[in-house]
């Protein structure tokens, strides 16, 4: 030790002053900033709304396999039978064949309901997010397959490096209690 | 027939959809049916995020690692515990929780708090940035030396420290306070949060990342086995407020337990050029010229600011580039007057949202203006930076012993073992409890 405890330099009052001012200005701030926080930490996720399925989401997330996969909201489906999700712009033929397919991985189970209503649900486990389908059925079809970022992948990354790269700004914070924004049958703009 | 009529509604459709400008959103073009045999419609999952509570545990275990590396630094004098802690942040903060949340990169969130009314920092952010500067404020850094992740893993890799000279460590540590004050400009206007963009360890963490910014933690880690923490020294801009913080800290580590014999040994036990020579008070013959330096230097202050600031306000338009709104009102206008051709994602997202180019025209100029405003400040700061650094390497200062300088001390603990008198307690106190 340097200094005794008896004698007091002007250098050690100016210490202890400054730092009485920096913990009250500390103390200022926590209380400024904690009235200010929201108690109810954020996530990352896509406005369906203004997702133009780029396909940044495939090629951006910081893990090797996106956070972001493509989910179905059934109720907006036709079911129908020419899905401009499910097959290619020209498919030979109407069925299951992996040269109909739009999507790059086989992702999408298409599976017949009833005479002409078919069900397409999405392989999580297939989907890399690329947004070929949402594409395709956003443009001709009810737009019923849109991407949202799944929690369960997602490590929530204080800044979100699909949300820098997004050319239409659809990545948005949301509070953690209701992490998705899925699309609704009746949705006003 | 079913088929066919399918057939040629989609052909329909497909035709009417081409020529639509805007396809509409979520359109209800086929009416969902009703299934004779009772089909019941699936669900959409949504799997939750991490839990609240675990998020509430982050800020407790970061608490106590603090508390534990300050009893470690001050109470205990254990490099060997604090190398404990080190690693275990490392596993935790760094491996386990993945590098997110972190302390450095709050000051962008408080930041963005600040500046945007729509954006409010949630609570575990808040503890992050501000636990570790009160902390600092009464044990010293000893935040960086066994808490941070990013110091961690510097820490381990340092297996062969080389003395970086002094003039050279004070100007490649002007680099922090340029990135910190960067962070800030970049968070206050909404452009981007460059801290986390090239947070150089992050992908180390997560075993997965881009490959320029692996290459610039790769670098550094290269860097680091001669250099000691490189990141924390010269680049970090948390180290700066800390740094501040640290200055005027309660408690301080001493290299000495008791009294320093000015032996010399702890003098090349440090990596991080943290330990100061002892200077004589009087350096008679000498005093004249300091003085006239010291004046001139302090002359000099203003104009720094003032060039700097100058400078950088200048520099408006490239800065502003950072902003997303500010790069899509230039690719807008480009395409408006003909400049370019052909549309970009972002142009078409932007024209099939329907908003008027003018209102983003607007919303640019404005963000240019906040840069200018923004350049100002940042200019002026690094000026001050910059001659508040060259006084300080012009005034001689009084120094008995050894010391640690508080600012760059970072609670590493390594001198400890270097001190004679240190041993010396430690084998009164082994003396004590064989006894």
């Amino acid at each position: 030790m340097t200094t005794d405890k008896q004698d007091i330099t002007r250098r050690e009052l100016l210490r202890s002053g400054l730092r009485g001012m920096g913990l009250l200005g500390l103390g200022g701030a926590t209380g400024y900033l904690s009235a200010r926080a929201t108690p109810q930490d954020t996530v990352w996720q896509i406005d369906p709304y203004k997702c133009i399925a780029c396909g940044n989401c495939a090629t951006h997330c910081v893990l090797k396999e996106s956070a972001v996969k493509c989910v179905h909201a059934h109720a907006l489906c036709g079911y129908c039978e020419l899905c401009t999700g499910y097959f290619e712009a020209d498919p030979t033929a109407l069925n299951e064949g992996a040269e109909n397919q739009l999507c790059p991985t086989g992702a999408i189970e298409r599976t017949k309901v009833e005479d002409p209503y078919h069900e397409y649900t999405i392989n999580e486990a297939l989907c890399v997010g690329c947004g070929k389908c949402v594409k395709g059925c956003t443009a001709f079809g009810n737009g019923s397959l849109f991407l949202q970022v799944r929690h369960d992948r997602c490590v929530n990354c204080n800044e979100c490096s699909i949300a820098a790269a997004c050319p239409s700004g659809a990545f948005v914070r949301v509070p953690a209690d209701k992490p998705y924004l899925l699309k609704k049958v009746q949705h006003e703009e | 027939m079913m088929r066919l009529v399918n057939k040629l509604t989609i052909g329909f459709v497909l035709v009417l959809g081409t020529l639509m400008v805007t396809p509409a959103w979520g359109a209800s073009r086929f009416p969902p049916p009703e299934f004779e045999s009772g089909h019941e419609l699936p669900t959409t999952t949504q799997p939750g995020p991490r839990s609240e509570t675990l998020e509430y545990l982050d800020v407790a275990v970061l608490a106590a690692a603090l508390l534990v590396g300050a009893y470690l630094s001050l109470r205990q004098r254990s490099r060997r515990g604090i190398f404990v802690l080190v690693v275990f942040s490392l596993v935790y903060f760094g491996f386990y929780r993945e590098g997110c949340v972190c302390s450095i990169g709050a000051i962008q969130n408080i930041t963005l708090g600040l500046f945007d009314a729509t954006y409010a920092a949630p609570l575990t952010v808040v503890a992050f940035f501000l636990l570790p500067l009160i902390a600092t404020l009464l044990f010293g850094r000893s935040f960086c030396g066994g808490v941070c992740p990013l110091g961690a893993i510097q820490d381990v890799v340092l297996v062969r420290p080389i003395k970086v000279p002094r003039w050279a460590e004070e100007a490649l540590s002007v680099l922090a306070y340029a990135y910190l004050g960067s962070a800030v400009l970049f968070a206050a206007t909404g452009s981007a949060f460059i801290i986390c963009q090239y947070d150089p360890f992050v992908a180390f963490f997560r075993l997965s990342g881009k490959l320029s910014v692996l290459a610039i933690g790769v670098s550094l880690l290269v860097i680091g086995l001669f250099v000691g923490r490189p990141y924390c020294r010269f680049l970090c801009p948390f180290g700066v407020l800390l740094k501040w913080t640290s200055r005027l800290s309660k408690w301080r580590v001493t290299i000495t337990p008791n009294e320093c014999i000015e032996c010399r040994l702890c003098e090349d036990a440090c990596p991080f050029g943290a330990i100061d020579k002892p200077v004589e008070t009087e350096r008679p013959g000498k005093q004249r010229w300091p003085k006239a330096r010291l004046t001139l230097l302090l002359l000099l202050l203003p104009v720094l600011m003032a060039s700097g600031g100058w400078a950088l306000s200048r520099a408006d338009h490239t800065f502003a580039r950072m902003h997303s709104r500010v790069r899509l009102a230039e690719r807008i206008r480009a395409e408006e007057t003909g400049l370019l051709s052909g549309t970009t994602d972002a142009s078409d997202a932007f024209r099939t949202h329907g908003e008027s180019p003018e209102t983003l025209y607007a919303e640019a100029a404005s963000l240019r203006a906040n840069f200018r405003t923004g350049g100002w400040i940042l200019g002026a700061f690094l000026g001050l930076v910059v001659g508040g650094k060259l006084i300080r390497l012009a005034v001689f200062r009084t120094r008995i012993g050894y010391q640690a300088d508080q600012g760059r001390c970072i609670s590493c603990g390594r001198c400890f073992a270097a001190c004679p008198k240190e041993h010396e307690r430690l084998k009164k106190l082994a003396d004590r409890r064989n006894t």
